[in-house]
């Protein structure tokens, strides 16, 4: 079946979310919808699954127009959205969760489970999608829970089906095994839209490309002859360079030491087992490795967030092992977290005391038991100002930021003190390629004013374009150690996947 | 696959090595032991002589059965040394996962001794105490499915106790004039509208489900007393309703201790094991069930597959507030057939905690009000014993039970993910 937008118009109060959009998806074809957040394709979706009704313009399948009033009538004239938050039931079994809304019954409404495990058995082996329908959703990997995803909108006969940000949650074995399952889809004769802002990925794997900026399409690019560079510009509307500029690193003086530091868990597991590493002022340590290796707790660890079980943590020469957060912070050391909406800023506060976080007990903010408002919010225009904070309403929620704002936000708190050590863990994931630009900038300036950063991502290409010297984490060990001028991404990636060096 | 495998192995381990909370809550649970054990020994052996006597059927059952039996003090020394045994293996290696249950089983031999302590020298009627626990556990079972049945839909319901007092008000009155049945079907439609209240408030206007909750009980109680000093006192032909008989079940009703207990009772408590069974099937085996604990999860997930959350959330609601307007006739159709103000005396709470101690589930809630009941009827007994305990103090049991239960025992239960969550459409 195929797809066409034609000037689809969306506006909200103050915002004009969709300008007179078009777009064609053909059936067998993988049409990828780039644009940064905030350029419309959320809207653009929901308008095509039913939830918003577009104020202009038409929807056709097969050039015959459609009227969707809601969910229901978009899912029952074919269209199957994958969102990038999975819409499942955590507790309940893979076949409850794809025949919820549809469940096959005998009389009087008593479900008839043997058909609805049939129905997910039938399916799953048409498109090779291994699923166990008896499983429950919360004990599954995250790629299996996609896979249920698709099956659940084949089941009610999708045959235009939309992605939203489909691989952000993915490993990248998962990544693998979703192109195979968008291939199977394809010569299945569905029509797909891949939702993203990974341009390797939308390079990788869609037959056309449309680039969405401020609501409006701004341009079509051919998958076979377009380069990363010139879909980042069309997506952000200026040049964009991808690769980060940085001169050679003079690693100074050791600043922060790790000597045979292991974490275990409350039932004996190792989270981190006997890691030694060292961090220099003026260099860039990554820290490379598959999501849930100990990335997280090795932060944890340094900054006083989790108690280190045998081992020393040495800042600056010194035994801050047992140091609390705040004892740590106020040493010298700075964190961006993993989790910026969780650990990074209170979204119901404004950006003023969002940026005070960690220091509205110092003199500068605080006289005794009164904040010093006047002090705060000249110091928080300074950063929002200074840190291109988008809008520069330092009285705006958290809430209210983009997630590249947010972190932009937050990078301006942690970076504007004058420490010895920053780590920056996942520092851009989620994010708009305009900010991901500009806080590797921060990064590099950082580096090269003489501190030492530790950089943790789980993507590889940041850590090559960031990092001068690359560890691997696997299961909790450091498994490999190399100057990135001395290695490759797939030689790292073999150490990711848990081979030793 | 491989991730899966993983997980396996790492759910695997996590049975064999005890955490450090785990190893805390063994010793904790030795001590409690010891210390039932020793409580025995000093405080219930001194106090005893002769024999206990329990009385395991009723003069009007088909078969009859001698009253058992046992010398007080050599058996209250033999349920100490069970006790103790107990409390001494728990420290040499534990039960590991079988803490909890093996508590359990201690307190359950704790209870046994006062049991014993109790009844020394006189005779205590076994079969009639455990008939009275059913009884009793009556309305805390039929609250708690009332509360599961809101949760499940993802709407937080504390106000049961509201609707039990309602429906006990209205039972009585429309049951005075109109006859039991009449009275019974006024109750239930009473919780009804209560729990219309109630949906109307959090589903279309999303006001705070705790708040309304707390509303409800004030409002009833409020309007129950009012109504009762203005209405009842000055009526009393309209506080005097009948009451249901027992219903005895030909055959079933004359097995020994189990025909009492469960085969002659009120047409309410029979109206509970029906509800109690069929609201389970209808939540784990029918379609309606299965969106209803959908939109309790994760509503957004049902809304995106054209389910309509308030519809779903509206008939759950609705049909938990009768469950609880029907609880409410045991209390007066039930039992005394006259309306006393707050006579309700807070079961709708403790068939909260019943909810939450079964796990969200019909047939545990209904167990785990068992639990209560009995403590209820426990204490009714030890009053008529003259036991030493003021009664004021029997009258905390069920409460007390209510304490620990929901403190010590419950731990990992959980409640429905989007429990209390308002939704709101996009």
């Amino acid at each position: 079946m195929d797809l066409e937008l034609r000037g689809i118009r969306k506006e909200f109060p103050g915002v004009l979310a969709n300008d007179d959009v078009s777009l064609v998806a053909r059936s067998g074809k993988v049409l990828a919808l780039i644009g940064e957040n905030g350029a419309g394709k959320s809207t653009l979706m929901n308008v095509l699954s039913g939830l918003y009704r577009p104020d202009a313009g038409e929807i056709l399948l097969d050039g015959v127009p459609q009227n969707f009033h809601d969910p229901g009538a978009a899912i029952a004239a074919g269209i199957g959205m994958v969102h990038q938050h999975f819409m499942l039931v955590q507790i309940f079994s893979v076949a409850d969760n794809v025949v919820l809304g549809v469940e096959p019954t005998t009389v009087g409404g008593v479900m008839d489970r043997k058909r609805a495990r049939a129905e997910v058995r039938e399916i799953s082996q048409r498109y090779g999608l291994a699923v166990d329908p008896d499983a429950i959703i919360e004990e599954l990997p995250v790629g299996i829970q996609q896979r249920v995803e698709i099956i659940k909108i084949l089941l009610r006969g999708a045959k235009v089906i939309v992605f939203d940000e489909p691989t952000a949650v993915l490993t990248p074995q998962e990544v693998e095994e979703f192109f195979g399952i968008v291939a199977e889809l394809k010569s299945n004769g569905a029509a797909i839209i891949f939702i993203t802002h990974k341009l390797k990925e939308a390079l990788a794997i869609a037959d056309d490309i449309t680039v969405l900026r401020s609501g409006k399409v701004v341009g079509h690019a051919d998958p076979a002859t377009a380069t990363p560079e010139e879909l980042a510009s069309l997506m952000v509307g200026r040049d964009i360079d991808l690769s980060v500029d940085k001169a050679p690193a003079k690693p100074g003086a050791t600043v922060l030491e790790l000597s045979e530091v292991t974490v275990t868990d409350d039932y004996g597991r190792k989270l981190l087992d006997s890691v030694s590493m060292t961090v220099a002022g003026g260099e860039i340590v990554g820290i490379a490795g598959i999501q849930g290796n100990g990335q997280t707790e090795l932060v944890q660890a340094i900054t006083g967030l989790l108690p280190v079980e045998t081992g020393k943590v040495l800042f600056q020469g010194r035994d801050v092992t047992k140091l609390n957060p705040r004892k740590l912070h106020q040493a010298g050391i700075a964190h961006v977290p993993e989790d910026r909406n969780h650990m990074g800023m209170v979204g119901s506060f404004s950006l003023s005391e969002n940026l005070i976080l960690d220091s509205y007990y110092s003199d500068q903010f605080s006289k005794g038991l009164q904040l010093n408002r006047g002090a705060i919010q000249e110091s928080a225009l300074a950063l929002v100002q200074a840190y291109d904070v988008r809008p520069p309403n330092i009285d705006n929620t958290g809430d209210a930021l983009s997630g590249g704002n947010a972190q932009k936000m937050i990078v301006a708190r942690e970076f504007s003190r004058d420490v010895p050590l920053v780590i920056c863990a996942q520092p851009t994931r989620g994010i708009d390629v305009g900010s991901i630009e500009y806080i590797h900038e921060q990064i590099v300036l950082k580096r090269d004013e003489g501190k030492a950063i530790l950089i943790v991502s789980t993507e590889l290409d940041e850590i090559f374009s960031l990092a001068d010297r690359i560890l691997v984490m696997f299961d909790g060990e450091i498994v490999a150690e190399r100057l990135t001028s001395e290695t490759t991404p797939t030689e790292i990636g073999l150490f990711m996947a848990g081979n030793r060096s | 696959m491989t991730a899966a495998v993983e997980s396996y192995e790492v759910t695997g381990r996590k049975s064999k090595i005890l955490s450090r909370s785990q190893i805390r809550k063994a010793r904790i649970s030795g001590i409690a032991l010891f210390l039932m054990a020793a409580v025995i020994m000093l405080v219930f052996v001194p106090a005893v002589s002769g024999v206990s006597t329990f009385g395991i059927s009723t003069v009007t059952d088909f078969i009859q059965l001698s009253p058992i039996s046992v010398p007080s003090a050599g058996s209250l020394w033999i349920l100490a040394g069970v006790l103790a045994f107990l409390g001494t293996s728990q420290f040499m290696r534990g039960f590991q996962t079988k803490t909890t249950i093996f508590l359990g089983i201690g307190f359950f031999v704790f209870v046994l001794a006062m049991m014993v302590w109790a009844s020394s020298g006189q005779q205590f009627s076994l079969v009639s105490m455990l008939t009275a626990t059913v009884a009793r556990s009556t309305p805390i079972a039929l609250g708690a499915l009332s509360g599961i049945l809101c949760e499940r839909s993802g709407v937080v319901n504390i106000g049961i106790e509201g609707m039990l007092l309602g429906g006990a008000f209205t039972g009585v009155v429309m049951g005075s004039l109109l006859g039991g049945w009449i009275g019974l079907v006024a109750a239930t439609l009473t919780g009804g509208i209560l729990a219309l209240l109630l949906a109307v408030l959090s589903v279309n206007f999303r006001v705070d489900q705790i708040i309304i909750g707390v509303v409800i009980n004030i409002l009833v109680l409020g309007l129950t007393s009012f109504l009762t000093s203005q209405l009842l006192l000055k009526n009393p032909s309209l506080n005097d309703a009948p009451i249901f008989p027992s219903i005895k079940i030909p055959v079933l009703g004359d097995i020994p201790i189990i025909g009492p207990m469960f085969f002659n009772q009120t047409v309410i408590v029979y109206g509970m094991f029906l509800l109690v069974g069929l609201t389970t099937f209808f939540l784990f085996r029918t379609r309606w069930g299965l969106r209803t604990r959908s939109v309790g999860e994760n509503p957004k997930a049902a809304d995106s597959l054209g389910i309509s959350v308030a519809k779903v959330r509206y008939l759950a609601v609705v049909y938990g507030g009768m469950v609880g307007g029907f609880a409410g006739a045991w209390f007066t159709l039930g039992t005394v057939g006259r309306f006393d103000e707050g006579m309700t005396g807070g079961r709708g709470f403790i068939g909260l905690a019943a909810m939450i101690f079964g796990g969200w589930n019909p047939i545990g809630a209904f167990l785990a009000s068992l639990v209560f009941g009995f403590s209820d009827s426990l204490q009714q007994k030890f009053a008529v014993l003259e036991t030493p305990i003021p009664t004021e103090f029997l009258a905390m049991a069920p409460y007390l039970v209510t304490i620990i239960v929901v403190a010590g025992l419950v731990g990992r239960a959980r409640p429905p993910a989007a429990d209390g969550q308002p939704f709101e459409k996009q």
